[in-house]
């Protein structure tokens, strides 16, 4: 198939990524909330990773377009 | 209900952004779809860690995760004996010795298998049996889905159905197998991403492996130590043989849903790898749904967690355990997340059956029996009416569920007995070139015969239903329902086996040696693999991933 896979889980996880990171960074002083997660910023954590993973995605997709077999 | 959650803003964000995705992959692939082999076997092109992925994936449905967990809270670690002795040898056998006839013979199907070493009744049993089970299958996906959005959202149970049943339509109806393994990877990855904080969080909670273990009965933190007759899961005969041998290669070497990721693979040598290569997740994924069956037990037995789980007779609502984990751990933000990746498993579990009941439709059924000799794309367009059909029905059967459990109940009961001497018949077929047609045929009539005869002379302790077994008479009671599956099919395997070995020698072969070429091992030149390094091929990963699993399991025994 011509489309490559990596793109569109690279896109969806650097969207969600940014997404939760903002969202995370934004509701980091809100005590209250994250006492369920046992006051860890689960938002943020999990935001960071996926945005690492998407970018990293996107690299593959990127380096493969441009110039790899 | 008590176990409802409360949403923002941002959960229903995350949420849209998926399904954009989701239904973004399918319009993509849209321009691709020119032949019926492009939409119903995705032209045989994708690379080994798609379809690796995807062939874990197609299985990481309602069933996997609900079920899993629901398995980890009643029985403890001994579930994991499901991947590690049950899939995980299973899919390095269909890897190494299974995939060479199944990609080599140029079959699109396991049915068009069947017929190509066989003959048309055999081909012909397995594709009705087949096609029937996957729409039922992918009902009661959709069914549970469609119930859990009712039972933990508050969303209308009609409205969740049609919705999620409509974007399955889409983007199968769109990319077709492609499209629906594309998104059984990204799946894949939110699964991941979802559950894992659930995991760590809760493991941080009760105190790490140690903490959980403590606070589990002693026979809940052990995969072989305390199995026996006094297990719930039974003895070890029953699971090497019955859950190891039978159930999982019959399961993991001959259903079409799984093996047709694995034939989309663009090379012999992909192809091969596919199951490899989904073997390396599949043997940690224990970890992402075994474990919070665990955590939950602990935190109940802990007292002062908070944690609640819904009662559901005399005990809890084991089915429950992932929903009320997500409630008890994630703040809004990942619960989104959360949610999304148990909605994303449900969708793909459905679209994996879809295709595999459209292509078993449309080349098995369709083409052989009703309209042979039209051009492709004749086959193209059947292939896409097919998925609309396939999708109403799986509506109806959704329905269907919802209105009769016990109908329900009984189809898989059937769908069991169908499944369970199929492996023989492969065994003997591929492995020896003297099966006959009306041996395999009959071999696995009785089989099937013999699965339900069986069940009907036993029970599970504390029967209620004639369903459960012993509608004949009551010659044995097993400890568990499960160890009573595990027997019926070690039972079915046996009377298959012989019968078709017997059935076999009485009749004459149909098929030269010449037509069995690339169908049966001793007349197949064996395949060299083209991986350019010793470490890439196909048997050296199959002896890392046996030594691992040894390993595991020897750290969790």
């Amino acid at each position: 198939m011509g489309l490559d896979i990596k793109l569109p889980i690279g896109l969806m996880f650097t969207l969600l990524g940014v997404l939760m990171t903002v969202f995370g960074l934004i509701t980091s002083s809100n005590a209250a909330m994250y006492q369920k997660s046992l006051n860890i910023n689960i938002n943020l954590w999990t935001g960071v990773v996926m945005l690492i993973f998407g970018v990293f995605m996107l690299t593959l997709a990127l380096i493969k377009k441009s110039g790899g077999k | 209900m008590e176990a409802s959650f409360s949403l923002s803003w941002i959960d229903y964000t995350i949420m849209l952004i998926y399904f954009v995705f989701v239904l973004g992959i399918g319009w993509a692939l849209k321009s691709y779809m020119k032949s019926a082999s492009a939409f119903l076997e995705a032209g045989r092109s994708l690379p080994a860690w798609v379809t690796g992925l995807a062939f874990i994936s197609a299985n990481l449905g309602a069933l996997e995760v609900i079920g899993m967990a629901a398995s980890g809270a009643k029985y403890g670690l001994a579930t994991v004996h499901f991947y590690w002795i049950g899939a995980i040898p299973a899919m390095i056998f269909l890897a190494i010795f299974m995939m060479p006839f199944y990609y080599g013979s140029k079959a699109r199907s396991v049915p068009e298998y069947l017929k190509l070493r066989f003959d048309e009744k055999t081909r012909g049993f397995n594709a009705f049996s087949f096609a029937i089970m996957t729409v039922f299958t992918s009902g009661i996906s959709m069914y549970a889905l469609a119930l859990l959005m009712e039972n933990i959202l508050g969303w209308n149970f009609n409205l969740s159905l049609i919705i999620s049943a409509l974007i399955v339509l889409i983007y199968t109806y769109l990319g077709g197998l492609s499209s629906a393994i594309y998104n059984e990877v990204l799946q894949f990855f939110l699964i991941v991403v979802g559950f894992l904080p659930l995991v760590i969080i809760g493991l941080i909670n009760v105190g790490g492996w140690n903490g959980l273990v403590d606070n589990l009965s002693p026979e809940m933190g052990h995969s072989w130590k305390y199995i026996g007759a006094e297990h719930p899961m039974g003895s070890w005969i029953g699971i090497v043989m019955g859950l190891g041998f039978v159930l999982s290669f019959g399961y993991w070497c001959t259903n079409f849903l799984v093996v047709q990721r694995a034939m989309a693979a663009g090379s012999m040598s992909a192809a091969r790898k596919t199951p490899l290569i989904g073997a390396f997740p599949k043997m940690l994924l224990p970890l992402l749904v075994i474990v919070p069956g665990m955590i939950a037990i602990a935190l109940l037995n802990m007292g002062d967690s908070g944690f609640e789980l819904p009662a559901k007779g005399a005990g809890y609502d084991y089915d429950l355990v992932i929903p009320m984990l997500l409630k008890q751990y994630f703040p809004t933000g990942i619960l989104g997340l959360g949610l999304t990746a148990l909605m994303a498993s449900f969708m793909s579990g459905m679209a994996g059956n879809v295709t595999a009941f459209n292509t078993v439709w449309t080349y098995d059924i369709y083409q052989s029996y009703i309209k042979p000799g039209k051009s492709d794309k004749h086959y193209l367009r059947v292939g896409q009416i097919t998925t609309i059909v396939g999708v109403l029905v799986s509506i109806l059967t959704a329905y269907v569920a919802a209105l009769f459990n016990n109908v329900m109940d009984f189809l898989q009961l059937v769908f069991a007995f169908i499944n369970a001497p199929l492996f023989a018949t492969f065994l003997l077929g591929m492995f020896t070139k003297r099966t006959t047609g009306h041996g395999a045929f009959y071999g696995l009539l009785a089989g099937t015969t013999a699965a339900a005869l069986h069940h009907g002379l036993t029970q599970p302790e504390g029967a209620l239903s004639l369903i459960k077994g012993g509608w004949l008479a009551k010659v044995h009671v097993y400890p568990s329902e499960m160890v009573q599956n595990f027997w019926t099919a070690i039972f079915a395997f046996g009377v298959a086996l012989i019968v078709t070995i017997i059935i076999s020698l009485a009749t004459k072969r149909t098929k030269t040696d010449s037509d069995l070429k690339g169908l049966v091992y001793s007349l197949t030149p064996r395949t060299v693999d083209d991986s350019k390094y010793w470490y890439q091929k196909p048997e050296t990963l199959a002896i890392v991933i046996l030594v691992s699993v040894i390993v595991l399991s020897v750290i969790f025994w």
